[in-house]
């Protein structure tokens, strides 16, 4: 989606790379508002907590069940509390620090995800493109995994590593240590075929023969010539990734096999309201809006840098 | 076309059986006894020959081989003996569930008329709203229309099901009343009132995952229709005066339909995985259910089929989808 009224990158007399991408993914406003939410929602859950000073496991039995403030408008006889602006749950948890840290976890497993299945997916795609010895078992090897059932697997992976990891690392860490890399190995895959295709291309180009010519050796071509050059694909899969592994975390979460439920991520809040959602639905709500929400604006995110990093759109 | 088809169903063969071995050397690493529902009251001697009647005591190889062995001899034996009635099994060892004690298959058979009901239907409708969403956007391009289109793709494939899901059951189950929320497995159809009551608890299931197929297929039909639209031969069928309708619908739309029919194909095994959880929002016993019960009660046969049988579906979609290219793009040869 290019905007035409957009400022036309170059008429401002010196500007580099980095900023006519940044005002074309700006013109993109899909791209510009998903960025602001992104800050805002990651602002909520960093900064949040020192601004909203209340422990998101205290039980309160006396406050419990209580309704979102906003409840007031159409029922006056809720049980509503200033002190409580989301309300509390079935043991007197406050809603809006249980979003604040479920979704601290939500987005560091996402971004921890998507890094690993990034980097992963980078090392397969430039061995693969680069080495012609290794790219046939490497791309056979990307086909196959892509032919995994890899839900079933996700899931059988979950249940079989858990208990292990538990021991080794206690509850917390090791659950987000065994879904990081769960979903990091099971997302690789599309970057490394982007990225072996595009490192494939730049292979054939002329400045590549010329390094080659005085004597470049691998280890200094790839992170000299070939990294910087498939750095737009990789940056528009680490968008899809990030979009992915939230969602992927708050799937697993929902069905039982993420984390323990005294530690609250998105995807948990959700699951453990669906049984009260007929009396509280703002339960299943808020964290349903917040990854829904969050996943758009990566998606939106997304979609303006393919458009800002492609050199065929960008500045027309 | 033949002998590709045929060179592609060999070379399936090791890629199955490969990923056979993985699904099953994991679920080998399983933690979960199958023997810990007991009662306590069992001595452990009795348990262990309990243990090695269910076929744990061998080591894995030989009971990868049995499983091999039992999955695609002996099964397909029961499966004609049931159809013809006639007697190749001979009473083989069949595989058995460690959960009910029952055969696998016969539980899975159970499970395929609902799976097939919801997720087929979803992506049939899915896949009927897609096509037209995405002709009519690449048509009128960045018109309202087209944004709107692009919005609510962008909504369908970022809003995850089971928020969706949830979110049709608060309105329309708990605040309107219209649907129930909870589908209703044993209910048969043998009236037009019941036929009703079927429609009514398949709506809300069945929209949730439409919503998210069209989101995905229009997207492609709309890329695929968007190349073809400013390409010479269109020029030239409405420079022979050919109506808007006919350039668009016969000579555009069969062009931009090849890469969209094999991303359709695609589409079907993922569709099986991602019912999963649609499934367990409204509780419906499909294979997707049966695949979570099984895991959380440690049922390795059954959870060993199961993935199998996905598995099975991916490889064989894949190969459809290639095969198809073939047959509608003249321009692709494989031989």
């Amino acid at each position: 989606m290019t905007d035409p009224s957009a400022p036309i990158a170059g008429t401002k007399a010196p500007s580099s790379l980095w900023r006519n991408v940044w005002s074309q993914f700006r013109a993109h406003r899909g791209a510009f508002w998903g960025g602001l939410f992104l800050v805002f929602i990651t602002l909520f859950v960093l900064v949040g907590p020192l601004m909203w000073d209340v422990d998101a496991q205290k039980l309160d039995m006396r406050g419990k069940n209580m309704r979102p403030i906003y409840t007031v408008l159409w029922d006056a006889d809720a049980k509503v509390s200033w002190t409580r602006p989301l309300g509390t749950d079935n043991l007197g948890r406050d809603t809006l620090a249980k979003m604040m840290a479920g979704g601290q976890v939500s987005l560091a497993v996402g971004w921890t995800a998507m890094i690993l299945s990034l980097v992963l997916g980078t090392i397969i795609g430039v061995l693969a493109g680069f080495f012609r010895r290794l790219d046939g078992p490497l791309m056979r090897f990307t086909d196959l995994v892509l032919s995994l059932p890899l839900l079933p697997l996700l899931l059988v992976m979950m249940l079989l590593f858990r208990d292990p990891l538990r021991m080794a690392f206690g509850p917390e860490t090791g659950i987000f240590i065994l879904i990081v890399v769960v979903i990091g190995i099971t997302s690789w895959m599309n970057t490394a075929r982007i990225v072996r295709g595009d490192v494939l291309a730049l292979k054939e180009q002329e400045f590549i023969l010329a390094a080659r010519s005085i004597g470049t050796p691998a280890r200094r071509m790839i992170p000299r010539h070939i990294l910087p050059n498939v750095l737009s694909p990789i940056m528009v899969s680490a968008t899809l990734g990030l979009a992915n592994a939230i969602i992927t975390e708050s799937a697993l979460s929902f069905l039982g096999l993420g984390f323990p439920s005294d530690f609250p991520t998105w995807g948990k809040l959700l699951f453990d309201s669906v049984d009260r959602m007929t009396s509280y639905p703002e339960r299943v709500i808020w964290p349903g809006i917040a990854i829904s929400f969050t996943v758009l604006s990566v998606n939106y995110i997304g979609d303006g840098l393919r458009d800002a990093l492609d050199p065929r759109i960008r500045g027309r | 076309m033949l002998t590709y088809t045929i060179r592609r169903l060999f070379l399936a063969i090791p890629t199955l059986l490969f990923i056979a071995l993985v699904i099953f050397l994991l679920l080998e690493l399983a933690p979960g006894d199958p023997m810990a529902e007991m009662p306590l009251t069992i001595p452990d001697e009795v348990k262990q020959r309990m243990r090695e009647a269910l076929g744990l005591g061998k080591p894995w190889y030989t009971r990868f081989g049995l499983w091999l062995y039992q999955f695609f001899v002996v099964e397909p034996q029961y499966w004609i003996d049931g159809t013809f009635g006639t007697d190749f099994a001979g009473g083989a060892q069949r595989i058995i569930s460690f959960q009910s004690r029952a055969p696998v298959f016969d539980i899975i058979a159970q499970r395929v008329p609902q799976t097939l009901w919801v997720v087929g239907m979803s992506y049939i409708v899915g896949v009927l709203i897609a096509l037209p969403i995405g002709i009519i956007s690449a048509y009128r391009q960045y018109s309202w229309f087209d944004n709107l289109g692009t919005f609510i793709s962008m909504v369908g494939f970022s809003v995850p099901t089971f928020f969706t899901g949830v979110l049709l059951i608060v309105i329309f189950s708990v605040n309107l009343g219209w649907f129930p929320s909870i589908y209703d497995t044993t209910h048969k159809v043998e009236s037009w009132a019941d036929f009703g009551f079927q429609v009514k608890q398949m709506a809300m299931p069945v929209f949730v995952l439409a919503l998210y197929n069209a989101a995905q297929i229009s997207r492609f039909m709309r890329a695929s229709m968007l190349d073809n639209l400013n390409q010479d031969y269109v020029r030239t069928a409405r420079a022979k005066g050919l109506t808007e309708r006919v350039v668009v619908l016969v000579h555009v739309l069969r062009n931009s339909m090849i890469p969209v029919i094999t991303v359709i194909a695609l589409g079907v095994p993922s569709v099986f995985g991602g019912a999963i959880i649609t499934e367990q929002v409204f509780k419906v016993n499909g294979l997707g259910q049966l695949l979570i019960i099984a895991i959380q009660a440690s049922d390795i046969p059954m959870v060993m089929t199961l993935t199998f049988i996905f598995a099975v579906l991916i490889v064989l979609f894949n190969l459809i989808a290639d095969v198809l290219y073939g047959v509608f793009d003249p321009r692709i040869r494989y031989d």
